[in-house]
């Protein structure tokens, strides 16, 4: 135990983009494949992670959310195959009767025979997706958005400050529209004297007013605090990096798509997507070198973040290649119905996603979080805490 | 370091200038006190020292400004930051970031200072100004005091020459002033930082002042060293009110000076005293107007205010201290009704305040709230009165006379938010007053008042309590509550630890003894107008000191 700690380091959060790739390597896995044993072994996997690196952020907390979105997908899908019915023929399991709908709907059946064949089928496509929600949630818990927002390459600096203020913003929206409305109860009102209109003015005025004043005094210190500092661009230049940058997520999207979705033409999925990372790639190096800003304690790649992202990459791309070896395990066959068979390769492949679990450092525990109590101004007096030393862990 | 040449600033459509031929020049490493009324032209001077003032907010600036030889002309303040450092009022709405150790840096991340750097220098201003244990929590979790001394170590780690702050300690408790202003001595005696500071709580900054500017309100700034300069001003603090009564020479700027000065004045007050007993403040039985017993307020998971029994008499002013976040607010607001209350009774003519409707709550219980603008919603003070009286079902006009009486002659057609502060006090004051609440509650209601201001918001007080309100005053300020106030309730913790007169609750206290008191301890006497008339009782020469010299 002692050994493993020394040599994969010690507790400090890994960076976000690991986690994220670790995820994306998991979730093109899942979309490759609807073999149920499989999906909600990697179901299991990613939940496996999140609750032994995850730490006690908020965002981590919502993981539960995420694994509920999961079963209301596959439910959705089962009720639904349920609802419209499957085509004639198959295992029946339950004989309802078809509602007669007009002709115009030809093709739209309601209810009929519940056959197993169609219920495994919605299960089986309910479970990809939820597994590569899963996988999502998993990348959300794991990785901080704030530090993920660090992290972001220079072009996209400004954006990730105007995402930042934002996020700070709107918690002070909601305590100053609670502020004026308790205020209001000061001057007297009550239902039936100030309705509508007036109730709504009565608020929005004060509060709107505050939030211009406030934003005017941010956007000044932020001025004088040297915001925006780094040389302007040439019209011509800005309108050639966003040419190339939009032009280039444009391709990588229309690419992952085509990659990840085995039925569109090949020529859209890996020249699209090589296209589009290269334009947006020199987009972002263009916008980049305008900005002259440095981060305070970038996060760095470290064996922690290789590991993590390595594994989610090597799970993605086992899966990939299993399907050229045996693609008949991957799509559990539904005409005839079989029991669905698992070999070693795509098994090896979804477990290697487990690896992070004891291969990443530990995420610190949070000394900060929930400290209700600093209000009151009693924590003034605290001598220098143990974590405040400890600080320096995790950079160099 | 800073160099104002003859400058002008003229805003559109203000007739006259703002500032008119400043001329000033502030060495390396001095501490520079900024004093005048509000409205003087003060934002203003602070910013033209990183350039705000013209590239932020407008308006015409004649002359140049030049700091360290850069000339803010043509360098709009991001060029500035390596060099200027600026703290605005509230330092909350400056933070870009949300926890600590994010905020230290994001100036050097603006300036594109290395990493290796970055992190050398955000533990140094850590150190610097005692925010260590501090470092991740979240800026808003924070205590007044703690923001600002955050707010200053984020201007700090670009390594300013020239720190300019905005009313750094008026919205703290004197304890956490101290903290604030030790922290600023220090850069000043140990760092070489030329220091800027606006205070309209004199009584706090003048002692470390090397230098001061004074603004008139014409638009004329002088220059000179406090003592000169304050030797004739019109508002000053409490201890060069008593120095220029007892005719003291040199005026004495802090506590200690003045105490030096004093044993004469002291021996004086002693045989007034044995002549004339000290003027106990009225202590006749008073009927209470509002008892509460056992109010416990909780919110979540803190318990704000616990178990507290409060008993406030008609005509009384009541002082309501203790430091940030001892449940001040919390207790008022259950007082009052509108607020939480998880445990307890109130009760005001028989009748808890809680139950019925708001309307009814305001004729028994008035509450001006801490941010008081929050109740103003109009386009003009006539039609804030008009709702008023509404609100009130009272006779037409009953709001605007109010005002009157508090502020004569106030422009009706006025919109609330280009009032001063102190007017924007009274609109509120004269709003709340319309219901004619029997009780009155005031949450920090001096906060941002000059003195002029604040010396008329004392006569209201009295008056209303003349009238035989009860009033109630939570605030940090303790020289107003020594001007004001009869009784004082310390609260910590959300317990009132100290409920008594104001002579006993706060003579002997290190934290809330006013500046005369400090100086005349172990005399009871707590303002130069306490002074005055004990002296004046007995029939003692008022230049005690030439007398005994």
């Amino acid at each position: 135990m002692s050994g493993r700690r020394a040599r994969w380091g010690l507790e400090r959060h890994l960076h976000p983009g690991a986690w994220w790739l670790w995820a994306i390597g998991l979730a093109t896995a899942a979309s490759r494949t609807t073999n149920p044993v499989l999906l909600l072994l990697l179901i299991a996997v990613v939940s496996t992670v999140v609750v032994s690196r995850r730490s006690d952020a908020p965002w981590a907390r919502a993981f539960r959310l995420y694994l509920w979105l999961a079963l209301l997908i596959v439910v959705v899908r089962v009720v639904f195959r349920v609802l419209f019915g499957a085509g004639p023929g198959g295992t029946v399991l339950l004989g309802l009767p078809e509602v007669g709908l007009p002709a115009w709907t030809s093709g739209l059946r309601l209810l009929g025979p519940v056959t197993a064949e169609a219920v495994l089928a919605g299960l089986y496509d309910g479970l990809r997706l939820a597994a590569m929600v899963v996988c999502i949630g998993g990348a959300n818990a794991l990785a901080n958005p704030k530090r993920l927002l660090k992290a972001m390459p220079g072009a996209l600096y400004e954006t990730g400050t105007v995402v930042a203020v934002a996020m700070s913003v709107f918690p002070q929206l909601a305590e100053s529209v609670l502020r004026v409305r308790v205020a209001r109860r000061l001057r007297g009102d009550r239902a039936g004297v100030r309705t509508g209109v007036t109730a709504i003015r009565s608020i929005v005025i004060p509060v709107l007013e505050d939030a211009l004043e406030r934003s005017l005094r941010l956007a000044a210190a932020m001025d004088s605090r040297g915001y925006g500092r780094s040389g302007q661009a040439t019209p011509l230049a800005r309108r050639v990096t966003a040419t190339l940058t939009v032009g280039g997520l444009l391709g990588i999207c229309i690419g992952i798509y085509a990659t990840l979705d085995g039925s569109s033409p090949r020529y859209l999925a890996a020249p699209l997507l090589l296209g589009g990372v290269l334009a947006a790639g020199a987009g972002f190096v263009l916008t980049g070198r305008r900005v002259n800003t440095s981060r305070y304690r970038p996060d760095r790649w470290r064996t922690g973040e290789l590991m993590a992202a390595g594994c989610g990459i090597a799970t993605g791309v086992l899966l990939w290649a299993s399907s050229w070896v045996d693609p008949m395990q991957l799509y559990p066959s539904l005409v005839p119905l079989g029991w669905p068979t698992v070999s070693w390769l795509p098994l090896v492949a979804v477990l290697v996603g487990v690896l992070p679990a004891v291969l990443t450092p530990r995420p610190p525990p949070d000394p900060g979080a929930g400290s209700g109590g600093a209000a009151l101004g009693s924590v003034d007096q605290q001598p220098v805490t143990e974590p405040a030393t400890r600080a320096p862990q995790g950079v160099r | 370091m800073i160099r104002l040449d003859h400058v002008t600033v003229t805003y559109p459509g203000v007739p006259e200038p703002t500032l008119r031929d400043v001329d000033v020049t502030i060495p390396e490493g001095e501490l520079v006190l900024v004093t005048g009324r509000t409205g003087s032209g003060k934002s203003t001077l602070l910013g033209l020292l990183n350039g705000l003032v013209p590239h932020f907010t407008g308006g015409h600036v004649q002359g140049s400004v030049t700091i360290d030889g850069v000339d803010t002309r043509r360098h709009p303040p991001r060029e500035l930051a390596h060099l200027v450092g600026v703290v605005g009022q509230d330092p909350l709405m400056g933070f870009v970031t949300d926890t600590v150790e994010d905020e230290l840096a994001y100036g050097m991340e603006q300036l594109g200072t290395p990493p290796d750097l970055m992190r050398k220098r955000v533990e140094e201003a850590l150190d610097l100004l005692g925010i260590a244990d501090l470092r991740r929590r979240p800026l808003r979790a924070l205590s007044g005091g703690q923001q600002q001394r955050v707010a200053i170590g984020s201007v700090l780690t670009a390594h300013p020459r020239v720190l300019v702050l905005d009313e750094p300690t008026s919205a703290l408790d004197p304890t956490a002033a101290e903290e604030v202003l030790a922290a600023i001595t220090r850069l000043v005696h140990d760092l070489a930082v030329t220091v800027v500071l606006a205070e309209h709580r004199m009584e706090r900054v003048v002692q470390y002042a090397d230098d001061m500017l004074l603004l008139c309100g014409d638009g004329a700034v002088h220059q000179g060293s406090p003592g000169v300069l304050l030797a004739d001003a019109e508002s000053v603090p409490p201890v060069v009110r008593l120095g220029r009564y007892a005719g003291w020479s040199p005026l004495p700027l802090s506590v200690r000076d003045a105490r030096r000065a004093a044993g004469p004045l002291r021996a004086a007050l002693a045989q007034a005293e044995a002549a004339a007993p000290a003027p106990v403040r009225d202590c006749r039985v008073r009927r209470p107007a509002l008892t509460a017993a056992g109010v416990s307020v909780r919110h979540g998971q803190l318990v704000a205010v616990r178990e507290v029994d409060l008993t406030l008499n008609d005509g009384e002013v009541t002082a309501l201290m203790g430091r940030n976040g001892s449940g001040k607010s919390s207790l008022l607001w259950a007082l009052q009704g509108s607020g939480p209350r998880s445990a307890g009774t109130v009760d005001v003519d028989g009748a808890d305040p809680r139950d019925g409707s708001s309307a009814r709550r305001r004729r028994l219980v008035g509450l001006v709230p801490q941010t008081a603008s929050d109740l103003l919603y109009l386009e003009t003070v006539a039609a804030e009165c008009a709702s008023a009286d509404r609100e009130s079902a009272v006779a037409k006009g009953t709001a605007g006379s109010l005002l009157d009486r508090i502020v004569p002659g106030l422009g009706r057609d006025l919109h609330p938010r280009d009032l001063s502060e102190g007017q924007r006090l009274a609109l509120v004051l004269a709003v709340q007053l319309t219901a004619a609440p029997r009780v009155l509650l005031l949450d920090e209601p001096t906060r941002g008042l000059d003195y002029g201001a604040k010396l008329a918001f004392g006569n209201v007080v009295r008056d209303l309590a003349g009238e035989g309100r009860a009033v109630v005053l939570a605030t940090h300020d303790v020289e107003l509550v020594a001007e004001v106030a009869e009784r004082v309730v310390v609260l910590a913790e959300g317990e009132v630890v100290a409920d008594g007169a104001v002579a006993h609750v706060m003579g002997g206290s290190p934290a809330l003894a006013p500046q005369v008191s400090r100086i005349l301890a172990p005399s009871p006497w707590l303002t130069v107008a306490d002074v005055e008339r004990a002296l004046a009782a007995s029939s003692a020469p008022p230049h005690v000191s030439q007398v005994t010299q």
